[in-house]
């Protein structure tokens, strides 16, 4: 076992207990950034001026006529910015735009002494414009041949030759839509100026190194110059990993202005309209397979729609392509990828983070397949599972895939899937009007950043002379339970109760240069770097304890509190007194600790490497009834194994894996972002952009039946006290209700009827698809070469960007 | 007139100064109660809703949960309210606010406030009582309905994107009866809170609440521009997300003549003012078709607040009520300055968001004649069970006897600009068998009915195959119907 898994007798890591904040939660008392307007005087609020066009070039911007309304204060545009007019980190996204790149993008900010003052400048600003032709969805771009950034390609074998030998080969095609991020906290920002100049902004971020760096270069203003905090956020989602950078920016360029704190704060519509969301794809794809059903070769175009800029589009993109494989052995791969510029909000990470898009499109291809093959969609899939020895297309071994198939097998066991799978059989044969499905799918997910730069993480660790604990680290809490785990953490390392440790927020001051919580990292990076800072403080401490209790240094033990010495005789000493001992001692209580993950590389240029610490395993078995008549679904049972190596909490696992998976099925059955496509004034408006049009799960889409277990024996040597990341993987797991639908929607057409399903699969789209399936039109998929051929990129293609410009030219100059 | 106040979690504060077109979340953030959150500010997530003490039907009074974002403080002149923070304190935290807290109830805890309102109305409700243990086995539960009594459908207003809910679920099912000397609770057997007419103007802009009919139509004759609230729903959510701004709104939720309910011989008759809860509450079975309305009306939280004369009167084509009244042949008394009249609802509507309600009548209550129609059915097509709204609404009421169907009446939402009757599809079948036969050819006449739009939420292609499917679904399930009111 590695020191860096291994836990100590008694550890608190492993209880269940409830997340950190959570009496604080139930009673109102938890403070969230909007929360702090009250508490800050004077403030002014910002209002955008968003102008309703989904392409246009901005010809005059007349702000006299919002000064003119009473309370209106000032109106912020791109001249009042003293350093560089940009949100991101690839200079593509004006933070005061000239261009209108679509519908509802804010070209400048109203501060008004109240926000209905502030909205009613906002709507006085008069904003002239140039349309300009518009591409909204992504088979626009398309035709029209718009992409943007690196157009990748992940390889291994020989695609076309083994396309040609294998005995089975379908083409087809995918357009599958994103999802809207929907945190229940809108974003927020709020900025003051301290006495020098200097910069304190308070964020709902998920990154707030980045919020940092953008607000400084936005100000003209050096990274020390500015600080950001994040108390906590009411929900990311990956949705407050950029986003988030540039509205902090113009609430510190009003407070930089006008010498006055400023709150921005989205309201839900504008959250929606103005913030980028998961990204839809579309997929063209050729598939062989051999006469037992075995993948052979996958030939696929990927498309990923990302908006009006590159946001992170490209690594977005690189997650797709590396997990197109999802959980299977696929010998030829060749999978292009691409991003189509288009005319909406610029797309963003999103809970899988493009890993959801890639292994969407292999389930899909699976579940058309499978009864064109003739074969069971669950033996379809256990027949194609990694084995031992095998790699993934991009070159990293798979390790313990045999924990993938105990977990395969454990919930073939525990939802009684074959008998179940014989009983809905049956009844489906005696219910014309409604029919049953029952559909199981695995999940692998690749765990560390694409980008190996950014598996990196910081904490520090202050013991008081009292013996109490601060902890402060580099990550965000989000409601994951990241910082339940870290006091978790600290109080194992430490050997002290749980109640000594207290968490501060997240400062840029406290641990400088953080990664984004994000990629399911946070308790990787942070925990390893919260358990160096408390090593190095137990370490000394063993030191003065060892004087104290007369054995060597390495002969002392911490936990419960207690201080001990392996000695027989060795009476235990309060933690606090050895605390105290060592501050008369003059050693140093308090400790920065720093952890990189060890074994990565990653070429994006080749898509070739190791890029993840290690995969995550789930499988999932769920069942649905869809009615005939209506296309309307419930999900009756879902049973779910899932491996968090050995969890460090695991109420926190629980409600991760529980919560990622209904965020899943809200994605792929039920949340339905419609932009306006037809010619007209509306196009490129949202037509979903609000709580009434936009439906998230809800209590009726719980699954009536939920079984949840965490794999046993599931220790990951690679990660803090044995465990494993679990943020994202878990939405994966609701591949199993889509397939399930299709499933069910099959059984209303005669055997081996195969069904092309549309995502969201909403009502609607399962009663066209039943509708199908009963004969009014055959599937889409081809069956024999050539069909459908994915596009190949041209030669000149241009290669991925992993890095800013700035950070490119530095290390390229090294 | 005094100053109006409003009680919160026990403390008198003064309303005086608010902008009147300030809501209940806007105005209780603004005194210090943070714990009220904007998640949506269209009553569609619930992370601000509130308990309000309202008059009850098995107990003097009810604690109700509403959406603090719709709700125009002045209305709540003279008002109890309880937030999150009245419930408990982090160190003295409340039973709901402890289960939902030890059971993992919140991750990100933006939505938890809210969530802990809607359960403590739940947790509250006077007639919530705890499933007999069964003789083989636990009390008997589902998905659904805990065994303490719990109904989830309490919580179909209350979005949460973190937890996935089964941990809120448990908590929910995990709770027992209000302790002896729980003041929340012994406060259900006092009287609600009287209702003091309230008038308030400021801002150039006036609120008024009049204490009784003859006023307020004295008070819409004088002012035909003023706009009507009851339960703001809908006026809310022009307010927060359409700005909407009214010179003269007029509160008539609370008034006496408007909160009636009668079971005669010939007919039930609704109070306009009633909401949709206490509507369900007080029919109690007595119209079955409305039975099966009320679950897939919105929310709790919305139907808490909303009541079935707002739903009629803001003339939306989508409003779940209109069809299942057509369907029953309602009729609205209109009431104005000159007197009462009675309009069938059928007659009603006359465009979108229009009717034949004249400047200074306000509607005071829905009559539905009897006997009922003796097969009714209630078909909504939306994307999401709970709280959505719907893409295609079906009302059927028909009279079969001898296996010949002797009327028919089917009211449909959701297909046109104004919720209509399905009167080509009621004459294909009215003097025909009840069987497949006719069934079939109706439904080919009920696919072409009323103009169906593309839209967000469906396509006019798959709305007129609802229709279609909605008559062929209705006629499954009673295909052999027994003879009810023969």
């Amino acid at each position: 076992m590695s020191a860096l898994s291994e836990r100590p007798a008694d550890p608190v890591v492993g209880t269940a207990i409830p997340h950190e904040s959570a009496a604080l939660h139930v009673t109102g008392a938890a403070l969230y950034t909007d929360d702090l307007v009250l508490r800050t005087k004077d403030v002014l609020h910002a209002y955008p001026v968003q102008v309703l066009h989904a392409h246009a070039q901005v010809t005059r911007l007349q702000t006299e006529a919002a000064l003119q309304v009473p309370g209106v204060v000032r109106v912020l545009t791109a001249a009042d910015v003293p350093g560089v007019n940009d949100a991101g980190v690839k200079h593509d996204e004006p933070l005061f735009p000239d261009e209108v790149m679509f519908f509802g993008h804010a070209v400048c900010w109203v501060l008004g002494e109240s926000l209905e003052a502030a909205r009613l400048g906002a709507a006085a600003v008069e904003v002239d414009v140039e349309l300009l032709p518009s591409l909204v969805s992504v088979r626009e771009a398309i035709e029209a041949g718009n992409y943007q950034g690196g157009q990748p390609t992940l390889e291994r074998g020989n695609v076309e030759a083994d396309l040609a030998a294998a005995a089975h080969i379908f083409s087809g095609e995918f357009e599958f839509a994103g999802q809207e991020h929907f945190y229940l906290e809108t974003h927020c920002a709020l900025a003051l100026v301290d006495e020098n100049g200097q910069v304190f902004v308070q964020s709902s971020t998920q990154h707030p190194s980045e919020t940092q760096e953008i607000v400084a270069h936005v100000l003209g203003l050096s990274n020390s110059e500015v600080t950001v905090q994040c108390l906590r956020m009411g929900g990311g989602f990956g949705g407050k990993e950029m986003q988030p950078h540039g509205l902090a920016a113009i609430a510190a360029l009003g407070a930089r202005l006008t010498g006055r704190p400023v709150r921005l704060r989205l309201n839900r519509t504008q959250d929606i309209t103005m913030t980028g969301k998961r990204h839809g794809f579309h997929a063209r794809w050729r598939v062989g397979f051999d006469e037992d059903g075995c993948l052979q070769a996958l030939d696929a175009t990927l498309t990923a729609d990302g908006g009006w800029s590159l946001d992170l589009s490209e690594p977005v993109l690189a997650r797709a392509l590396c997990h197109i494989d999802n959980a299977y052995w696929i010998p030829a791969v060749r999978v292009n990828g691409r991003i189509a510029k288009t005319n909406k909000t610029s797309q963003t990470a999103f809970r899988g983070f493009g890993g959801p898009q890639g292994m969407l499109v292999i389930e899909d291809i699976l579940g058309r397949c499978a009864p064109l093959l003739g074969q069971d969609a669950a033996a379809l899939r256990h027949r194609n599972l990694y084995a031992a020895g095998q790699t993934t297309p991009y070159g990293q071994p798979v390790r313990h895939p045999e924990r993938l198939a105990r977990t395969w097998q454990q919930i073939l066991d525990s939802s009684d899937f074959a008998a179940r799978s014989e009983q809905i059989a049956a009844s489906n044969d005696s219910s014309p009007d409604t029919k049953r499905g029952l559909a199981i799918t695995p999940v692998k997910f690749g765990i560390s950043f694409n980008l190996t730069a950014f598996n990196q993480g910081g904490a520090l660790v202050h013991v008081y002379k009292d013996g109490s604990v601060l902890i402060n680290h580099g990550g965000t809490e989000m409601g994951q339970g990241l910082h339940t785990k870290m006091l978790q953490v600290a109080a194992t390392t430490l050997g002290v109760p749980l109640e000594r440790v207290r968490l501060a927020p997240t400062r840029t001051d406290k641990v400088p240069n953080t990664s984004a919580t994000a990629a399911s990292s946070g308790t990787d990076l942070n925990g390893g770097a919260i358990k160096d800072a408390c090593e190095q403080i137990r370490g000394r401490l063993a030191s003065v304890a060892a004087e104290r209790l007369g054995v060597a240094p390495s002969d002392v033990r911490f936990g419960g509190g207690q201080v001990r010495g392996l000695a027989f005789a060795s009476e235990p000493v309060l933690w606090e007194e050895v605390v105290q001992l060592a501050y008369f001692q003059r050693v140093q209580l308090w400790a920065a600790g720093y952890y990189r993950t060890e074994g990565l590389h990653w070429d994006s240029a080749r898509m070739q490497g190791e890029p993840f610490k290690y995969f995550a395993y789930g499988v999932a078995a769920s069942e649905v009834e869809v009615d005939g008549f209506t296309g309307a679904y419930r999900v009756r049972r879902v049973d779910i194994v899932h491996d968090v190596g050995d969890s460090l909490s695991p109420l926190v696992d629980l409600g991760q894996i529980e919560g990622g998976f209904v965020q899943g099925v809200g994605w792929l059955t039920l949340e339905d972002l419609r932009w306006e496509e037809g010619e007209g004034p509306n196009r490129g408006r949202l037509a979903t952009s609000s709580a009434s049009t936009y439906k998230l799960p809800s209590f009726s889409e719980m699954p009536e039946v939920f079984n949840v277990t965490l794999l046993t024996d599931a220790t990951e040597e690679g990660a803090v006290f044995g465990s494993k990341a679990v943020g994202e993987p878990p939405l994966m797991l609701a591949f199993s209700v889509r397939e399930a639908l299709r499933q069910a929607a099959a059984a209303f057409g005669p055997a081996g009827t195969s069904v092309d399903l549309a995502s969201p699969a909403t009502p609607e789209a399962i009663f066209w698809a039943l509708e199908q399936a009963r004969g009014s039109g055959g599937a889409h998929v081809e069956d024999g070469a050539p069909g459908t051929r994915p596009e190949q990129p041209a030669a000149d293609a241009p290669a991925m960007q992993p890095l800013s410009k700035r950070v490119q030219h530095v290390l390229s100059d090294a | 007139m005094p100053s109006p106040t409003a009680t919160v979690n026990g403390q008198v504060l003064s309303l005086s100064g608010v902008d009147l077109h300030t809501t209940v979340l806007d105005w209780l953030r603004s005194r210090g109660l943070l714990g009220c959150k904007e998640g949506c500010a269209e009553g569609e997530c619930g992370a601000c809703s509130v308990l309000v003490a309202r008059p009850g039907i098995s107990s003097p009074t009810r604690w109700t949960a509403l959406n603090a974002c719709l709700l125009p403080v002045l209305t709540l002149d003279g008002q109890e309210l309880i937030t999150a923070e009245g419930l408990g304190a982090p160190d003295a935290l409340h039973p709901v606010q402890r289960e939902m807290a030890v059971r993992g109830g919140s991750q990100c805890g933006y939505c938890t406030p809210g969530f802990v309102c809607s359960m403590a109305a739940e947790f509250y409700r006077p007639d919530r009582v705890p499933a007999e243990p069964s003789e083989t086995g636990p009390a008997p539960s589902d998905h659904l309905h805990g065994p303490n009594g719990f109904d989830l459908h309490a919580l179909s207003g209350n979005l949460c994107r973190c937890t996935g809910y089964r941990p809120i679920r448990d908590a929910a099912f995990a709770l027992g009866a209000p302790a002896d000397d729980d003041r929340i609770a012994t406060r259900r057997d006092q009287p609600p809170p009287p209702v003091p007419g309230t008038r308030v103007a400021g801002g150039g802009a006036r609120f008024a609440r009049p204490a009784a009919l003859t006023e307020a139509l004295n008070l819409i004759a004088e002012h035909p521009g003023a706009l009507l609230v009851a339960g703001s729903t809908d006026w809310g959510v022009d307010v927060n997300l359409r700005a909407a701004r009214a010179a003269f709104v007029v509160a008539i939720d609370r008034l006496p003549e408007l909160r009636t309910f009668r079971v005669d011989s010939d007919a039930v008759e609704i109070g306009a003012a009633l909401t949709l809860s206490e509507a369900e509450e007080l029919l109690d079975g007595h119209v079955p078709l409305l039975d099966q309305l009320f679950p897939q009306f919105a929310s709790r939280l919305i139907r808490n607040g909303a009541t079935m004369g707002g739903n009629l009167g803001t003339g939306s084509p989508i409003g779940d009520t209109a069809p299942a009244l057509l369907a029953l042949d309602a009729s609205l008394i209109l009431a104005s300055a000159n007197g009462e009249r009675e309009v069938l609802l059928a007659d009603y509507f006359t465009g979108y968001r229009r009717s034949v309600r004249l400047p200074g009548e306000l509607i005071r209550a829905v009559r539905i004649p009897l006997p009922q129609p003796g097969l009714v059915g209630f078909s909504k097509v939306a994307k999401r069970r709970f709280d959505d709204i719907s893409s295609v609404a079906v009302a059927f009421g028909l009279d079969v006897e001898d296996g010949v169907v002797r009327r028919a009446r089917i009211g449909l939402g959701g297909v046109a600009a104004t919720p209509l009757r399905a009167r080509a599809t009621e004459d294909a079948l009215t003097g025909r068998p009840w069987t497949a036969e006719t069934v079939r050819a109706a439904a080919d006449v009920m696919a072409a009915e009323g103009t169906p739009l593309d839209d967000h939420r469906a396509s006019a292609r798959y709305r007129s195959a609802m229709l279609r499917q909605a008559l062929l679904k209705f006629h499954a399930q009673h295909e052999t119907p027994l003879e009810v009111g023969a």
